[in-house]
């Protein structure tokens, strides 16, 4: 089994009204000192059998298709990750 | 020797012949509503599901809104890979009338057939109000029966209404007139340059946020000049483009 992540956060250029309803929530529970927050998503995709180039140029493909919209959004990373569930049988 | 009958007079076509379907899908809430403000124009709708392979011969196609698969992913998201919605990206292209509200207006954005996207709202709140329109555009298939610089009030609904685009797109829709809506008075949701609906370069696909389905019958839309709830001004989306449809 394999597993990859895939990274998608709002575009600079555009508001991030969820980033900014967290922002102003820190501040009351006493976490000061941070200048903003903006919020993304990640997803996790997992494979039967290993992480090839194929499965990756696949999943590069489904994000920015599917996952995200180019027009407000960036796929900022696109990693294979060690899944959860081998390394806990170990 | 075979007889040839001479072909019957074609019957003149009335609004009532031609067929707008409604896509209904997971999630969609306000199918009923848009069907019936067709019936109401005089049209006859004709339900259409997310995962019908073909469009049943209808003549335009209204995305009715709603919270469509959820909009887990994002507003419109999965819908814009219905099955339906490959005909209806086909048949836009090919010049067919199609209207967006609100979540129909996400997905026309998310399957490209309109540019920009829809955000949360700047407030961060649902809103729900009547809200106040001027029509920029009436060149298009959905509101030529409007007047240019009119202003109408029709109920506006949405958590995800916020317009934007970048600022190339944004002059290219205001420099070739495809800003069909703005808002007036107030900005419900701080959609960039008060922009409320959009058409595409042909006028034949309208998107906006604020649902005319609503508007279509006294007793039950926004007030109007004549009293409580006797605003009707949704109806003309629609009587537009049966006659739209009737002299093509």
């Amino acid at each position: 089994m394999g597993r990859v992540v895939v990274e998608v956060m709002p575009k600079p250029e555009i508001l991030d009204p969820q980033g900014k309803a967290v922002a102003s929530a820190l501040p009351r529970l006493g976490f000061t000192g941070f200048t903003g927050v903006r919020q993304g998503r990640r997803f996790e995709l997992t494979v039967d059998g290993p992480i090839t180039d194929e499965v990756l140029a696949t999943v590069r493909e489904a994000a920015i298709t599917l996952l995200s919209n180019p027009v407000i959004e960036d796929v900022v990373r696109v990693t294979e990750e060690p899944d959860e569930a081998e390394g806990a049988g170990a | 020797m075979s007889h040839v009958a001479a072909p019957p007079p074609a019957p003149s076509r009335t609004a009532a012949d031609a067929r707008i379907g409604v896509v209904t899908f997971p999630g969609t809430l306000d199918d009923r509503d848009a069907a019936r403000a067709v019936r109401l124009a005089g049209g006859t709708p004709v339900a259409l599901w997310h995962a019908d392979a073909d469009l049943h011969d209808v003549d335009a196609v209204v995305l009715p809104g709603g919270f469509s698969y959820g909009d887990y992913l994002r507003a419109g998201a999965i819908s814009r890979f219905a099955p339906v919605m490959e005909k209806v990206v086909d048949a836009a292209d090919g010049g067919m009338p199609v209207l967006g509200i609100c979540n129909g207006f996400q997905i026309l954005a998310e399957a490209h057939l309109l540019p920009g996207a829809m955000i949360k709202n700047d407030h961060r709140t649902f809103v729900c109000r009547e809200q106040v329109l001027a029509v920029e555009n009436v060149d298009t298939a959905w509101t030529h029966e409007f007047r240019t610089g009119e202003t109408i009030t029709i109920p506006l609904k949405n958590q995800d209404g916020q317009f934007v685009a970048d600022e190339h797109t944004l002059d290219e829709l205001e420099g070739e007139g495809r800003v069909v809506f703005r808002y007036v008075g107030w900005n419900p949701n701080g959609s960039r340059r008060d922009i409320a609906g959009i058409t595409n370069a042909k006028g034949n696909v309208v998107g906006l946020m604020p649902h005319p389905e609503h508007a279509v019958e006294v007793g039950f839309g926004p007030d109007g000049p004549n009293g409580p709830r006797t605003g009707t001004d949704g109806l003309r989306f629609f009587s537009s483009a049966l006659n739209a449809l009737l002299h093509r």
